[in-house]
């Protein structure tokens, strides 16, 4: 399976573990990520407060780049990047006046028909195609899925899963072994891009996400969005202050944990980048294997 | 030849004031045929009338064109004015000079021209006109009426009591319907069961009623006056006449855990049941896809006990088949699938329960006989939440429409939580309060400021468990827009009223149009809400929109004239524009082919197939005939047939040349 890929400002930054992993379960699974050349910044949660115009002439010009590569699909690991450029097909479909106002603004052709695609979809049929047979170790937890804003609203325009209660994500994790939970903040804002002007709100967010996961037997929680990994993991001083108590819980890419199943080691999936230690789940892994082989 | 009269009507100032009305008629009198042309103020007055009648004799007309209003208006009195002279009626045409004319045009000779091309174009049109007799079809005298609900039952009580016979077929073993599962109504608070089942005694009783219940419509074919339907009239597995209703069976079958339906899901009932203890006809029904003697051929213990030995195994389904004169369609609603909704936990948490099932644990009758117990524990909630719009007004997950009847009933809800948990606290969720009606926003002021139910205005997020409560978000957006959360132990969800699953399938059985939410459509939203779009086809209740009892109880009544205006004759008349097939001397017989192209794009499904044979009998060919009781005279068969063999009375293809030549 080959794919157009748009890693995204994060994924070279804050969320390079998320790139690392990606690439090393693709290699794996036999998904081509073919990076679009000269790509930029999609705008994510500044460009669209900013301008109008702007907000949609950026992703517009990754999309150009991407139909360039002939590829139909355009894989978007980051949710706020997945969300601007699919939010910029839509608006640029309905309104031609406004894509011909693009086109001019970007200086490229732009037919609008490469499907822009999340992570969860694409690995869905990724490992349906050629993943599940190579589960090495069963990544046994007790997972919270944490979905979060973006990936699947609008509705009306992302057009992915229950918008209320999606289960995609659930259902990759059964894939490898894993036990999801239902619980209840599945798609809660974690405050997003408020983690530097209102800090304390993003703190006060996640630290209802984190202790309803906890209360709920979640040994880690998996994510598919750099944001809520960032405010999850990096600010969990910040959450630990506004809750008055402490999470030991880790949070995790979803490509991580399926990198582990898959018998990747957790450096080359970048779990030594984390804030959180994942390391005492890991060891728990690794006994509990270890019960299981001598009995 | 032809000898037409003009009469072109000033309408007062209305065609006066704008068109020259002495010149239209001058102009008009120069037209081939026309042998008389005059204007007058008032035409439909009396001395109007009589100005025509006199005319039609004297001048000896065979045609007549009345220049003044629309047709819909005045044609009616203009041709019994011409009958009235000794013209065949048919013989009188209208040209619109008002409405199509002096009300859309400034004064002006282009406004006078137009006058006259108009009176122009009819006078060519009624050269034309063949005199035609209305269409005399009899009426077979016996209502058919479909779902067993109040308004059905309300219909046929009303059909009945004024002498004519009814059919009344449900498909549930009891009549009774929704209302049946209710608690207390608003706004008197009585109760449901207390005003309902006299009625429901009364249709069992009443002579002149028929009741098939546990029976299902088949097919209707047929036309106004002479409907032919066939019943489906399911097997009780019990035969109706033996049973006694002495309930032995219903106590000793050994399977129990059935979930039941006119419980709403939250009491159990057994495999041969009776669905509520004051059913009619209260006589019970083999459910065999739970009954064990069906699924294991062992058991039979009510076939043993029934001291009537009514119990049939081998009993099948039977098929009847009725002729009607007229059908009353009251086939009722469902409350919507609440997959709408995941984020409130319908399904997930047994608490979390939709407004029916309220009605259940409200009722004397429920599964709690009354009392205000919780589905999960049977703990008494302290804290219930009741959320108006679950899924009405939600055009992103939900339907567009209001439910209408949930802001009464959730009041109602919130009222009798208070009355019967004095402690509890009821909280309501809503985005506005639609209480019209007579005593309706007395009734919710009354819950809110003497039975103390909490309003808040604002919708809910989500729904979840935490700690064994269900944990509520919502937005006060009243006060700030803050964002709230209430630990409950019970919530409600008013879900929104949809049209019942076999809606659809049955519209196409009775011929009726329905909207896109699948309720089935009146003639005319405001001034013929009780008929279909086909003749002879009424409806009452809740199938049409979502309705309250009194408003369906309304409309059942309203049908229910309609029925009995219908019976009222002996023959029914029918305007004759309908088309018809034309028939030649043989070897031809007609120049239609047989392509039956007509019959696929008949709406109203009135192509019928004739064959045609020699006298002895041999079939030489068939072609397409018209069904005049069912022809509505759209003309859609005249515009396709590749062979002009279908012509339209009244409007015929010779007819509709002439006019457009006129214009030329």
């Amino acid at each position: 399976m080959k794919v157009g890929y748009f890693p995204g400002c994060s994924l070279v930054g804050s969320a390079r573990e998320f790139n690392e992993s990606l690439q090393a379960v693709s290699r794996l699974i036999k998904l081509d990520l073919v990076e679009i050349p000269d790509w930029n910044c999609c705008g994510a949660s500044s460009g669209h407060a900013a301008d109008h115009l702007l907000s949609l002439a950026l992703p517009a010009r990754i999309l150009a780049l991407a139909e360039k590569t002939g590829l139909r699909d355009l894989l978007v690991p980051c949710s706020a990047c997945y969300n601007r450029l699919i939010t910029t097909v839509y608006e640029l479909q309905a309104n031609p006046r406004l894509k011909s106002e693009v086109r001019e603004l970007i200086e490229l052709d732009l037919k609008l028909d490469v499907r822009v695609r999340n992570v969860l979809e694409v690995l869905k049929e990724a490992m349906e195609a050629d993943g599940s047979s190579r589960i090495a170790k069963p990544f046994a937890h007790r997972v919270a899925c944490y979905y979060g804003c973006l990936l699947v609203r609008p509705p009306k325009v992302v057009q992915f899963d229950r918008p209320e209660d999606p289960t995609s994500m659930d259902e990759l994790m059964q894939a490898i072994g894993a036990e999801p939970l239902d619980w209840a903040f599945k798609v809660e804002c974690c405050g997003a891009g408020m983690t530097l002007a209102r800090t304390e709100l993003v703190a006060k967010l996640c630290a209802r996400i984190l202790d309803d996961a906890v209360a709920r037997g979640a040994e880690t929680l998996i994510t598919a969005c750099p944001m809520c990994h960032a405010n999850l993991d990096m600010r969990r001083g910040d959450i630990e202050k506004a809750a008055g108590r402490t999470f030991t819980i880790p949070v995790m890419y979803v490509t991580q944990a399926i990198g582990l199943a898959l018998g990747l080691g957790p450096k080359e999936l970048g779990l030594h980048r984390h804030m959180v230690d994942c390391g005492p789940l890991l060891a728990a892994a690794t006994q509990s294997s270890t019960v299981n082989l001598q009995s | 030849m032809s000898r037409i009269g003009v009469f072109v009507c000033h309408c007062g100032e209305n065609i006066g004031a704008t068109v020259d009305c002495a010149q239209v008629a001058q102009m008009s009198s120069s037209i081939p045929g026309v042998v008389h042309s005059v204007d007058y103020k008032y035409m439909c007055s009396d001395p109007g009338q009589t100005l025509i009648k006199e005319a039609v004799k004297e001048k000896k007309l065979t045609g007549v064109v009345v220049a003044a209003c629309s047709p819909r208006m005045h044609e009616p009195t203009f041709r019994r004015a011409c009958a009235e002279a000794g013209l065949n009626s048919f013989l009188c045409e209208m040209a619109n000079i008002r409405e199509h004319c002096s009300w859309v045009h400034e004064k002006g000779d282009q406004t006078t021209q137009k006058a006259a091309d108009l009176v122009r174009v009819l006078v060519e049109k009624v050269k034309r006109n063949r005199p035609l007799r209305p269409i005399q079809v009899p009426v077979t005298k016996t209502a058919l009426v479909l779902g067993g609900g109040i308004a059905g039952i309300q219909a046929s009580l009303d059909i009945a009591n004024a002498g004519q016979k009814v059919i009344l077929v449900e498909k549930d073993p009891s009549i009774g319907g929704h209302m049946a599962q209710l608690s207390e109504t608003f706004p008197t608070l009585d109760c449901s069961q207390c005003i309902l089942t006299p009625r429901m005694v009364e249709v069992a009783q009443h002579p002149n009623i028929t009741l098939l219940s546990y029976s299902e419509l088949e097919s209707l074919d047929g036309f106004i006056g002479n409907f032919k339907a066939r019943i489906r009239k399911k097997a009780r597995k019990v035969d109706e006449k033996l049973c006694t209703g002495c309930a032995v069976c219903t106590q000793k079958c050994p399977q129990k855990k059935i979930p039941s339906k006119f419980n709403a899901g939250l009491g159990m009932r057994t495999a041969i049941f009776v669905p509520f203890p004051q059913a009619v006809p209260n006589k019970p029904v083999i459910d065999i896809e739970n009954c064990r003697y069906f699924k294991t051929g062992k058991c039979a213990v009510c076939q043993k006990l029934c001291p009537a030995k009514a119990v049939r195994f081998e009993q099948e389904d039977e098929i009847l088949e009725i002729d009607v004169g007229a059908v009353v369609c009251a086939t009722g609603f469902d409350v919507v699938n609440t997959d709408f909704f995941p984020e409130y936990g319908y399904g997930k948490y047994p608490d979390v329960i939709n407004g029916l099932q309220y009605e259940r644990l409200a009722s004397a009758s429920g599964p709690t006989l009354g009392e205000i117990r919780r589905p999960s524990d049977g703990k008494i909630p302290e804290t219930v939440v009741f959320l108006a719009c679950a899924g009405s007004r939600d055009r992103a997950k939900g339907i567009d429409y209001c439910s209408k009847i949930c802001c009464m009933y959730t009041a109602k809800h919130a009222m009798l939580y208070r009355h019967k948990v004095h402690s509890g606290k009821a909280y309501v969720f809503y985005m506005d309060i639609r209480a019209g009606g007579k005593m309706y926003d007395e009734f919710v002021r009354r819950a809110i400021e003497e039975d103390g139910a909490i309003y808040v205005r604002g919708r809910v997020s989500r729904i979840y468990e935490r700690d064994g409560k269900l944990i509520v978000k919502g937005a006060d957006t009243l006060l700030g827009g803050e964002p709230i959360e209430i630990k409950a132990d019970m919530v409600v969800l008013a879900t929104a009223a949809v049209a019942s699953p076999a809606a659809e399938e049955l519209a196409q059985k009775l011929h009726i149009s329905y909207d896109s939410y699948k309720f089935f459509s009146e003639a005319h939203p405001k001034l013929r809400p009780v008929e279909t779009n086909t003749a002879g086809i009424f409806l009452a209740g809740a199938c049409q929109a979502p309705k309250d009892i009194p408003e369906s109880v309304a409309q059942a009544s309203g049908a229910a004239s309609k029925v009995c205006g219908l019976f009222s004759q002996d023959q029914l008349s029918r305007e004759p524009l309908i088309a018809a097939v034309n028939r030649t001397a043989p070897p031809q017989y007609s120049s239609c082919t047989g392509c039956f192209l007509c019959e696929s794009v008949c709406p109203y499904r009135a192509i019928e197939r004739e064959t045609i044979t020699t006298r002895g009998g041999k079939p030489i060919r068939t072609i397409a005939r018209v069904n005049p009781g069912l022809c509505q005279g759209c003309g859609t068969c005249v515009a396709v047939c590749r062979v002009k063999a279908i012509d339209l009375d009244g409007f015929s293809n010779s007819q509709l040349y002439a006019e457009v030549r006129a214009l030329a």
